[in-house]
């Protein structure tokens, strides 16, 4: 491993995350309409990690209740749509496990309509179904939801414009350098080649990280399909004190 | 080292159903007597009100500690119900609030110091990554002089952009702040890459 050195200065040796340069999408990607008036256009300026940047909110457990990893609970009745078994890791780039940390995702119903008042797409609500859940991490770092698999929906980006199924993942880490928002899709959906958000990813090996496997040992018989998806989060350099791990 | 990083992708139009709690903007308990507000718009490159934005808050506490396991000071108490981590969606007008206390300065590894601050990532549709920004205060001039990441920023316009306005006669002094996100265009906010 090349990573810088921590800094080891008197007592303040803090641990180094390593740089995700050329993982994320640039925020200028012009086929993207929306981000045309809202992506920055200065260069975004150096900020050292220091204190603030390699510490974070470390929120678990009291945020979340047993039943808000499963989706498909807590109304009236059932949703409509395919049931599926969302589950996976949550790694650092080193392999180091992420545990006890917060996972907040949210999606459209299996019509590909969201519970938002701002979502005129003219396909069904679901009574059933909100598309809001939550969950922590375990020792392991691994996750687990219970959702219903989101339909693809038309958005006016440009003419006959589609979004890929997906659902947004909202992660923590442990530090403010680690925060992460993304969206896992679904394997060999035909519109991945057309959408402008997946493609402003520029490495095509990257963009294959944000898709699923469907998964024989996670699907439950006679119940739900499973899907796997681990997400891998900027690793950083060991102070001494974690050396063993 | 990038290896395998998941790349991020945009919140998209529909944050709302995911990620604001009824708490959020509330770092400590409202009624907490030293608390301050921190308030502000969210403008797009037309200077238009972004709606559907969400900004979030990341601080040392009053006594410049973190409750966290990597501070190499030791890991701190946290003060009655603070929490740290501040989380406002923006409102229809394009506005978001936080109610907190003042950070304290912060030590440097290689001895500085860093002015009290907020690290502060904003979310919206249309931006394919979070962008980042830090909140200073106006009243810490003598601090925010010998900071070094404001120090860092040649151009005064733009390191002005970093530095949250007290704003008279609410709360008492220094007790209200306004603090405006500009994504991009005239007045662009100063964004960092962490």
């Amino acid at each position: 491993m090349t990573a810088s050195e921590p800094l080891a200065m008197g007592e303040l040796a803090l641990p180094h995350y390593h740089s995700a340069a050329g993982v994320h999408p640039p925020l200028d990607t012009p086929a993207y309409g929306s981000s045309r008036l809202r992506a920055p256009h200065q260069q975004l300026v150096p900020l050292p990690q220091r204190l603030t940047e390699i510490t974070g909110p470390l929120l678990g457990p009291e945020r979340v209740s047993a039943s808000d990893a499963d989706l498909t609970i807590g109304h009236a009745g059932e949703p409509l749509g395919e049931r599926i078994v969302v589950s996976g890791r949550v790694l650092d780039s080193d392999g180091r496990p992420v545990p006890d940390s917060l996972i907040e995702i949210w999606q459209a119903n299996a019509s590909g309509r969201y519970a938002h008042a701002v979502d005129d797409h003219p396909a069904p609500l679901d009574p059933n179904f909100t598309g809001a859940g939550r969950c922590v991490t375990d020792s392991l770092g691994r996750y687990r939801f219970v959702t219903i698999k989101p339909g693809a929906y038309p958005w006016r980006n440009h003419h006959n414009a589609w979004r890929p199924a997906h659902i947004h993942f909202s992660l923590f880490g442990r530090a403010f350098t680690q925060r992460l928002v993304t969206q896992m899709y679904f394997p060999s959906d035909p519109l991945f080649p057309l959408d402008p958000i997946f493609n402003s990813i520029p490495d095509a090996a990257a963009r294959q990280r944000l898709i699923s496997a469907f998964d024989i040992d996670l699907t439950e018989p006679d119940w739900a399909l499973g899907y796997r998806w681990d997400i891998v989060l900027r690793g950083r350099t060991a102070t001494v004190f974690e050396e063993g791990m | 080292m990038s290896n395998g990083i998941t790349p991020s992708q945009t919140v998209g139009p529909f944050l709302a159903i995911g990620l604001p709690w009824p708490d959020g903007p509330n770092v400590v308990p409202l009624g907490t007597p030293e608390a301050i507000v921190i308030e502000g718009c969210v403008y797009d490159g037309a200077g238009q009100p972004v709606p559907d934005a969400l900004v979030e808050t990341w601080q040392a506490d009053p006594a410049s500690r973190f409750d966290h396991p990597d501070d190499p000071r030791g890991q701190a108490v946290a003060p009655a119900g603070f929490r740290g981590f501040g989380r406002s969606a923006t409102d229809p007008a394009g506005n978001y609030r936080i109610v907190t206390l003042r950070p304290g300065p912060l030590p440097c590894p290689d001895g500085g110091t860093e002015a009290p601050h907020l690290d502060v990532s904003v979310f919206a549709r249309g931006l394919l990554d979070r962008v980042v920004t830090r909140i200073y205060f106006s009243d810490e001039t003598q601090a925010n002089t010998a900071d070094p990441v404001l120090a860092s920023i040649a151009d005064a316009e733009r390191r002005a952009t970093l530095i949250a306005a007290a704003v008279p006669g609410l709360n008492g002094a220094g007790r209200h702040f306004r603090f405006d996100v500009r994504l991009q265009g005239e007045g662009e906010t100063v964004f960092f890459d962490v």
